[in-house]
């Protein structure tokens, strides 16, 4: 977790990367319109005055993206101070807009530059909006109480059935894990840790973490086939978000 | 997670995760963007066609999926607006 930025912090590390005030001359001033985005890229790599318009000017778009992010967590967030999400939300824009500028090179203009730009200022303000709360916490890695669940009684023997898939998961994770995948996905996926939160208290990446995840995952199905246990199509996935 | 009890399917979904092949966190943040413009203007399942292996990710990653959906919103509110 980092700590919240003061106003010098901000204005410093934008004086470093771009220039942190929007011109208003109106001579300089060009409104880049969303859709064009040869029309930011152009304005992007031009020099003084057009460049400086064009950072200012990504720079409030990065800013609004990482106040829409915090507007829509933010009954997530009830003990955080109105101040506090802004300077969030400032340091997140900050953040962003020098990702986005160094990855410049990159856009292949595949989607609009200000969708692609977008991305960058929510992974930003989520990151440290996950990791704001469990800053200074113990992370819980143990399967000490499984949750209680919500289902529906169907009838005796599917309840049994689904009573008995379970237990073998349970067994599976014991058994057919090794420790690190163990700890990893009893935190993140039984627990509720975010992974991002993970990531960093073990010094990885989110994308590292995923593929032990990602392997442990495997490991069970494994040995729940194994077992012969089929999964229905409820618990394998492919309904869960549509 | 959140204090509201999960069914025996939500828990298996997350610790079993999704069946099928999927991206990586690296190629989702690579590709989300196209992946969302192609759902808001022309569906899901064009998107899904587009870019295979995204649909599996984002039900398997949280927090993808958490940046995918406020992806998307943003999209279609800057498109509205």
């Amino acid at each position: 977790m980092s700590t919240p930025p003061t106003a010098a912090s901000v204005d410093r590390r934008v004086r470093t990367h771009a220039p942190p005030m929007r011109s208003t001359t109106a001579a300089i001033r060009r409104d880049l319109d969303p859709a064009d985005s040869q029309a930011w890229l152009e304005a992007l790599g031009a020099a003084g005055a057009r460049r400086e318009d064009a950072v200012a000017q990504l720079h409030a778009l990065l800013l609004r993206a990482a106040r829409f992010e915090v507007a829509r967590r933010r009954p997530t967030l009830a003990d955080w101070t109105e101040r506090a999400l802004d300077d969030v939300a400032h340091q997140s824009a900050d953040d962003a807009l020098v990702a986005v500028l160094a990855k410049l090179h990159t856009f292949e203009g595949r989607s609009r530059f200000t969708t692609w730009a977008f991305k960058f200022a929510l992974l930003e303000t989520s990151v440290k909006l996950r990791r704001r709360p469990w800053h200074g916490r113990e992370l819980p890695l143990e399967p000490e109480q499984w949750p209680q669940l919500a289902d529906a009684r169907v009838s005796p023997a599917a309840d049994a059935e689904r009573r008995e898939l379970l237990d073998a998961v349970r067994r599976a994770i014991d058994e057919a894990l090794t420790p690190h995948q163990r700890e990893v996905l009893v935190a993140v996926a039984l627990n509720g840790v975010p992974i991002d939160v993970m990531a960093e208290r073990l010094g990885c990446t989110r994308g590292a973490l995923y593929k032990t995840i990602h392997d442990a995952r495997r490991a069970l199905r494994r040995q729940l086939a194994a077992a012969g246990h089929a999964l229905d199509a409820a618990a394998d996935g492919g309904e869960g978000r549509r | 997670m959140s204090g509201e009890r999960p069914t025996s399917d939500a828990l298996l979904r997350r610790l079993l995760g999704p069946a099928g092949p999927e991206l990586t966190c690296e190629q989702c943040f690579e590709q989300i963007d196209r992946y969302v413009e192609a759902e808001v203007e022309h569906g899901p399942a064009r998107a899904d066609a587009l870019i295979p292996g995204m649909h599996a990710h984002l039900e398997g990653c949280a927090a993808c999926a958490e940046e995918h959906d406020s992806l998307r919103a943003l999209v279609r509110r800057e498109r509205s607006g």
